[in-house]
């Protein structure tokens, strides 16, 4: 299987994302002025600043060719995963539900986070099962995530909310302990931590983050099958 | 035609930015300073202000999180 890393000037995370894409099949980088996906069975839309996430995180980036290719994929059915900056690009793009605030604590965060999977069976938490938890790092500014009242009832009972941060680790204040959201079709996924940061026990203080992408991989081939 | 757009966190939205200021204030001997939001302000020239609107909606604000206002100025500086 075939992902596409999505690169914007200012990306810093799709060279890692490619790394850990290519842990579990092939991946190559498509630059955001291009509208071509290769033929790739997924789209990683990765962490970094984008056009240096001037006005808002994600707001400009959305708008690239790049983003329409992914938006017309999307609606398509294709897999989707964005991480970080990706995850602010594709609720920008509205191709998740709600939006992310500047944390709680006003800062720059960088630390290791516990994540519990709240649904597995989803093409983001194949092979994964419920309250197991993820030791994934996460690093931002921009990571609480929020949606309205009445969206959290949908999220909810769509059970479109795929992972939450553990109890004491929700350092950014998202509504809900929220960390990961998929759209109502299951097929985009957005998380504020990093998996493609955790696919070296050396590097990444665990390889949990391989988990999401092998899900991926195990989803797409079920899906050929 | 010069038009100003302010751009606000929607009311009872977390604001830490307004709180930290908010903080700072009486810290610098300011008493009294209270409900202190911090948003964005965009200034520009526009052809055609009946564009302004969309434009907020489409890239200047997120209306999921945020309140905007526009103002019409004088001619072009």
């Amino acid at each position: 299987m075939k992902f596409a890393v999505i690169q914007f000037p200012g990306s810093c995370d799709d060279r890692d994302a490619v790394h850990a894409a290519g842990l579990v099949g092939e991946a190559e980088l498509v630059w955001h002025g291009d509208r071509d996906l290769r033929g790739a069975d997924a789209v990683v839309v990765p962490g970094g600043f984008s056009y240096g996430d001037y006005l808002r995180a994600g707001a400009i980036a959305r708008f690239s060719p790049a983003m329409d290719a992914v938006i017309e994929f999307a609606s398509a059915g294709g897999l989707v995963l964005g991480i970080c900056n990706g995850f602010q690009v594709l609720c920008e793009a509205h191709l998740l539900p709600g939006a992310l605030l500047v944390n709680a604590n006003r800062r720059f965060t960088s630390r290791q986070v516990s994540l519990e999977v709240v649904r597995s069976g989803s093409p983001f938490t194949h092979g994964l099962h419920e309250g197991q938890r993820l030791s994934i790092p996460a690093k931002h500014s921009w990571g609480r995530y929020y949606a309205d009242p009445l969206t959290l009832e949908q999220l909810e009972h769509n059970r479109q909310v795929l992972l939450r941060y553990s109890p004491g680790h929700n350092f950014n204040g998202s509504v809900a302990d929220i960390a990961g959201v998929c759209n109502e079709a299951g097929n985009v996924f957005g998380l504020m931590p990093h998996p493609e940061h955790a696919v070296d026990e050396l590097a990444g203080g665990s390889t949990d983050g391989l988990r999401i992408f092998e899900s991926i991989r195990l989803a797409r081939e079920g899906a050929v099958a | 035609m010069r038009a100003r757009v302010l751009v606000r966190p929607k009311a009872g939205i977390l604001d830490p930015q307004g709180e930290a200021v908010e903080r700072a204030l009486p810290a610098l001997g300011f008493a009294g300073a209270a409900n202190v939001h911090v948003g964005r302000l965009i200034e520009l020239d526009v052809a055609d202000p009946d564009q302004l609107g969309p434009m907020c909606e489409k890239l200047l604000a997120n209306p999921l999180v945020e309140d905007y206002e526009v103002q019409l100025l004088d001619a072009p500086a």
